[in-house]
């Protein structure tokens, strides 16, 4: 690479840096958040005995494993206006990816759930509780232990699907890379240190994952 | 919470002796049940089982496996929920039908709950909680006492079971038989009017299974009623005041320990009884 395109990669640092904290980050943060919210509630309706619950809980679920994310994503931005529904890119992307995190990061909050042994909510029972004390006190702290590394997964692979909101507009860390590379042709000098972002973003999470487990399994012999 | 009228609990922090009372008016027996029946599938677990307990008194049940006797003794809170017959501790009676469902269900099981605590085989304390926290849990976050004072009568109680100074520690530093006393420190925190144990010293080593059996007896000396399932014979011989022989899913036995295990009039509970000493 020539001096220019080391001063063009020079350059792009402050950019990237703030398509990263402006954009992929907070991205990731409020759609990881309400995914695992809208997660938890549709793990709790696929264990419920409503079997109305239970079939709706299943659609949601097929329907997001079942298609594209990008599609996804594309269906929310430009389908909703359709329907009269106007949306800022970054909603937009917001919402999708939400969606995408519930619909996974369900099945892994349900098969924690399910790995908490049954005589924990029986001993629950004899004390006294009921449903939602059970969960609230008892099993959902178990099956946190559990559900860390696999929602770990969630995370991060959430980290590198918020590149496909580029794709509607919305200005994150490929975004800025693609708009820096555009105009100089330098796609394999942006795209790199737009890559390398991605790559500590990750690792600094994966590094939160060792402690969390560490710090969760504190309590368990092994 | 539940509805449920209470015969005055005592109040000291020391309360945590035999709640007798309930016994109500006439004698009227602690603990009844009549009628309860209980499939499983094609399987007919319980076929009418009718027995009572006094206040204050052990009660024994012994038989093979796949009498029947676990599932009388979760059907006593409703973990098994039987087809038919009717429960009644103290004054909380629930009659148990196909009709009963769902949330009635649910209250009726809750409000019978609250009557006892219970011990498991695999002890089931919560493994994210220390000790003291086991133990206050459902004093606390159930029944909504005062902290400091559930504290206080959690540390008298973890005295009682030998082990108050294990209080900051989690279940698995335990050894079996430390989280089993535990586990009796938690089941009689929440002030029950009967104790339940389903086999608790099944799963221990043979060398911890004295300590256990000794806070029971202990706890049956201080006038707890208890409920008990059980291959400890000499447990049964020495704190029980009813022994109950169950087989098939019925008493096919029962009276005082004396009677039905050193003379039963049986010849299945004589067959029973010699196997356990002489298994092979």
């Amino acid at each position: 690479m020539d001096q220019g395109t080391w001063q063009l990669v020079l350059d792009s640092l402050g950019p990237l840096l703030s398509g990263t904290v402006r954009g992929t980050i907070p991205l990731t943060a409020a759609s990881f958040a309400l995914g695992l919210v809208l997660a938890l509630l549709v793990a709790l309706m696929r264990l419920s005995s409503v079997g109305v619950l239970r079939a709706v809980a299943r659609f949601y679920v097929s329907i997001i494993r079942g298609t594209p994310l990008l599609v996804q994503l594309f269906l929310i931005y430009y389908a909703l206006p359709e329907f009269g529904a106007t949306w800022d890119p970054f909603p937009s992307a917001v919402v999708a990816f939400s969606l995408n995190v519930g619909g996974y990061a369900s099945e892994v909050i349900r098969s924690a759930i399910l790995s908490v042994p049954r005589g924990q909510t029986e001993a629950a029972l004899t004390i006294g509780m009921g449903y939602a004390t059970t969960m609230r006190r008892i099993v959902l702290p178990q099956a946190a232990r559990v559900a860390v590394p696999p929602l770990s997964n969630t995370l991060i692979s959430l980290v590198k699907d918020t590149s496909l909101a580029s794709s509607i507009q919305v200005v994150e860390l490929l975004r800025k890379a693609s708009e820096i590379a555009a105009p100089t042709y330098e796609f394999f000098a942006l795209y790199g240190v737009a890559a390398i972002y991605y790559w500590v973003v990750c690792l600094v999470l994966s590094f939160a994952q060792t402690r969390a487990e560490t710090r969760l399994n504190k309590h368990v012999a092994r | 919470m539940s509805g449920v009228s209470r015969v005055d609990e005592p109040e000291d922090a020391d309360g945590v002796g035999g709640v007798d009372g309930a016994g109500g008016p006439g004698g009227r027996a602690l603990l009844e049940v009549r009628g309860l029946r209980k499939s499983f599938g094609d399987h007919e677990v319980l076929r009418g089982i009718d027995a009572s307990a006094a206040s204050g008194t052990v009660t024994v049940l012994i038989g093979p496996s796949g009498s029947g006797k676990t599932t009388v003794l979760r059907s006593l809170n409703a973990l098994e929920v039987p087809d038919a017959g009717t429960v009644r501790i103290g004054d909380v009676a629930v009659e148990f039908s196909p009709a009963l469902r769902g949330r009635a269900l649910q209250r009726a099981a809750t409000r019978l709950r609250a009557q006892s605590g219970m011990v498991f085989q695999s002890h089931n304390l919560f493994p994210h909680l220390s000790v003291l926290a086991n133990v206050m849990e459902g004093p606390v976050v159930v029944q909504g006492r005062p902290r400091e004072q559930a504290r206080a009568e959690a540390m008298v109680l973890l005295e009682r079971v030998g082990l108050a100074e294990k209080a900051g520690q989690h279940p698995f530093q335990l050894s079996g038989g430390q989280q089993q006393r535990v586990g009796i420190a938690r089941a009689l925190a929440i002030r029950p009017q009967i104790v339940l144990f389903d086999e608790p010293t099944s799963a221990l080593d043979p060398e911890l299974v004295g300590e256990v059996l000794a806070v029971m007896k202990d706890l049956a000396d201080q006038g707890w009623t208890m409920v008990v399932v059980t291959h400890e014979m000499r447990f049964a011989r020495r704190v029980a005041d009813r022994v109950l022989f169950l087989d098939g899913g019925v008493i096919l036995e029962q009276g005082p320990p004396a009677a039905v295990l050193e003379d039963p009039r049986e010849e299945r509970t004589r067959r029973f009884l010699r196997r356990l000493v002489d298994p092979i």
